[in-house]
């Protein structure tokens, strides 16, 4: 049973850190749909590195960059250029599936030794939590602890107040003497890096392998975490852990034989994260109140 | 307007002419064989890349193989990560324009496709892997993947302690089904009391998926993993879990020098080569296969297209007795779907003494056998 937890905990990782970039680019007012292409820049710069320099630190910071640049690119055509959020998003996925399955080609089957699991002396010696919260990689406690962080900052700091009126009415933030482009600059590439090193944990720890597009779609899962998560950084976590866990559940029930179609199986964490959208946005008023106002609203902005 | 009308169907008769005249033209350059000074231009079509190190690596092996054997007197081209379905036809059809005189398509999915094209090329011969449908330009190939599993199946029943034995299967398919049963026969051979759990990941290669549902097997108590899926990231997984497994379509030691007990190699050079050399003598046929739906050509391990590397990590004993398994199915005395058969609810599906011939193979294995747990999904 605690080897399934680790593994629905391990599944969750890559989730909460794309999510918690996105969180905060969208608390910003920019919607950006590329995580997909930007984890997949991740995961080949990941790879990429660690087979080339035998480190996977080096690998995760390479990740960061490859995340943080290709989200760069999202930002000069997005904000510096003012095109449409939602047709540059689509754009760099496609973008960052390509370019990644180029670079990535000639290492197509080749294996890396990925991180090793730091065990948190006294901590992990509790009973059962010991085993499955601290005994983990350095990407997973960085998730959990950016989490945190981004909780801390956008409620509880003058820049994280700065970044939620961008993102709720740019134009009386412009008005403020806030540089609107600037701010949303900085929670875009924050949003690739985090994007980059959610890619970065697939080949580091869940398989150490290369594969084109082997994010699978986990890009729009987080996505959808964080509308799921109604822009609360504590709701990402929770929403995060139970994707993971059904997608393991799925897997678990196949080997115990529970007699359901496993395509339909296949299917149940997307249908789950469609359900809970659906929940969520029953409550018209409560979605509205949460979501960033100006989202996805290009700003031009006067000299 | 009515001029115009005539240019047009002037126009259409013209075109229509020059056509005929070209297509008389060609048709009796290649009646037969390949001229001695002529190249012969060889195609293949690869699901993956060579470097998954499953299915389309052991591809690839086979055209090397080609090349060591004819040298310069072949020129082979591969096009990759082509999507099984519709587009693949515009792929196939390229190889074709480009003048290859034998396009091979490695994969299942191919098969219309390919189909659609030698129906458009007939003077260029197609051969697919894996299917059934064929015409007259058309031949297909395949290898009896599951004789290798039901050694696998021997093996994991001699080395298991928990009597657990976690699957991870690809598509329910005819050929999956077949290596599932067959390792289900050979697990049962050896021990009355161990199961496999099937875990469907829907996918040819998907690592991350692989690696999950191996984690999963282990979590629920497999001690031995086996895998219909091409990626070495079960392997991967079990070395790291201390368990044992076995590799796919090439030898996957490499990945896992601790935990492979032996992979099962799909040596596709042989046929190709036979195939080619037909080409060259002018003899190529599509060879009147043993059953509609095993293909023109359907060969294993006594025709080395299917070849067991090194028994390692194992007791000596487990070593022989899986020899024995082995040889027992190359000189034709365990044909391994002999009744009687049960399947896993008890009910007898083959009577003892019938063996199921080829196409029963493709068409009655609709359930699982003693052993198995759960049912085939679809």
């Amino acid at each position: 049973m605690d080897a399934l937890v680790l593994t629905v905990i391990l599944t969750s990782v890559p989730l909460i850190l794309a999510a918690t970039g996105e969180l905060i680019a969208e608390k910003s007012g920019v919607l950006n749909l590329g995580v997909e292409g930007m984890m997949l820049m991740g995961a080949v710069a990941a790879f990429a590195v660690t087979s080339l320099s035998g480190n996977p630190y080096f690998g995760m910071i390479a990740a960061a960059c490859a995340g943080g640049i290709t989200a760069g690119v999202f930002a000069i055509f997005a904000l510096g250029l003012a095109t449409n959020q939602v047709a540059t998003g689509l754009a760099l996925t496609i973008f960052g599936a390509g370019l990644s399955g180029l670079i990535g080609a000639p290492y197509v089957g080749g294996t890396i030794d990925g991180l090793t699991v730091i065990v948190v002396p006294f901590l992990s010696d509790l009973p059962v939590l010991g085993g499955l919260f601290f005994k983990l990689d350095l990407l997973a406690y960085l998730s959990i602890l950016m989490l945190g962080l981004v909780g801390f900052f956008l409620n509880n700091t003058r820049a994280g107040l700065i970044l939620r009126a961008v993102g709720n009415n740019h134009d009386s933030a412009h008005a403020l003497g806030y540089s609107v482009l600037r701010v949303r600059c900085v929670a875009v590439i924050f949003g690739g890096v985090m994007a980059g090193l959610a890619g970065a944990y697939l080949p580091l720890v869940l398989t150490p392998h290369w594969s084109e597009g082997m994010t699978a779609g986990r890009g729009w899962i987080a996505l959808a975490l964080v509308v799921f998560a109604s822009w609360m950084p504590s709701r990402i976590l929770i929403g995060a852990l139970l994707f993971g866990g059904i997608t393991i559940m799925q897997l678990v029930g196949q080997a115990r034989g529970w007699e359901m179609p496993s395509q339909f199986l296949s299917m149940l964490p997307y249908l789950a994260t469609i359900a809970v959208l659906v929940l969520i946005s029953r409550n018209r008023n409560f979605a509205l109140m949460r979501a960033p106002a100006h989202l996805g609203r290009i700003f031009i902005g006067t000299k | 307007m009515k001029l115009n009308k005539f240019v047009i169907l002037l126009g259409i008769v013209v075109l229509a002419g020059l056509a005929f005249i070209m297509s008389s033209q060609k048709a009796p350059e290649k009646a037969a064989g390949v001229a001695d000074d002529k190249k012969v231009k060889v195609g293949f079509v690869y699901l993956t890349t060579p470097g998954d190190h499953g299915w389309t690596y052991a591809h690839e092996v086979g055209r090397q193989d080609v090349i060591a054997r004819f040298g310069d007197k072949v020129e082979t081209t591969y096009i990759e990560n082509v999507p099984e379905g519709p587009d693949a036809a515009r792929v196939i059809r390229d190889l074709a324009k480009q003048g290859n005189d034998i396009i091979f398509t490695t994969s299942f999915g191919y098969m219309d496709p390919t189909l659609k094209v030698a129906k458009e090329f007939p003077e260029i011969k197609f051969e697919h892997i894996t299917g059934y449908k064929r015409a007259p330009n058309m031949a297909t190939g395949n290898i009896r993947f599951y004789e290798g599993r039901y050694v696998q199946g021997v093996v994991a029943g001699l080395m298991t302690k928990s009597n657990k034995i976690g699957y991870i299967a690809s598509f329910p398919i005819p050929e999956v089904i077949q290596g599932i049963n067959a390792f289900g026969l050979g697990l049962r051979s050896v021990n009355k009391d161990a199961e496999v759990s099937v875990i469907w990941v829907n996918s040819w290669y998907d690592p991350v998926k692989e690696a999950d549902a191996a984690k999963v097997h282990i979590a629920e108590g497999a001690d031995i993993l086996a895998q219909h899926t091409d990626s070495p990231a079960m392997l991967q997984t079990a070395e790291k879990a201390g368990v044992y497994g076995f590799g796919q379509s090439s030898d996957m030691k490499a990945f896992a020098p601790k935990a492979q007990l032996f992979s099962s190699v799909n040596n596709w050079g042989i046929y190709y080569i036979n195939k080619i050399q037909a080409l060259i003598d002018g003899s190529w046929t599509t060879g009147e296969g043993p059953d509609h739906w095993a293909g023109n050509t359907w060969a294993g391990m006594a025709d080395n297209f299917l070849v067991l590397s090194a028994f390692e990590n194992m007791p000596d004993d487990v070593a022989k007795a899986a020899q024995k398994a082995a040889d027992d199915i190359k000189s034709g005395a365990n044909k391994i779907f002999t009744g009687p058969i049960r399947d896993n609810t008890g009910a007898e599906k083959v009577p003892a003494g019938k063996t199921l011939n080829d196409g029963e193979l493709f068409t009655t294995l609709d359930y699982y056998v003693e052993g198995i747990v759960g049912k085939i999904p679809g």
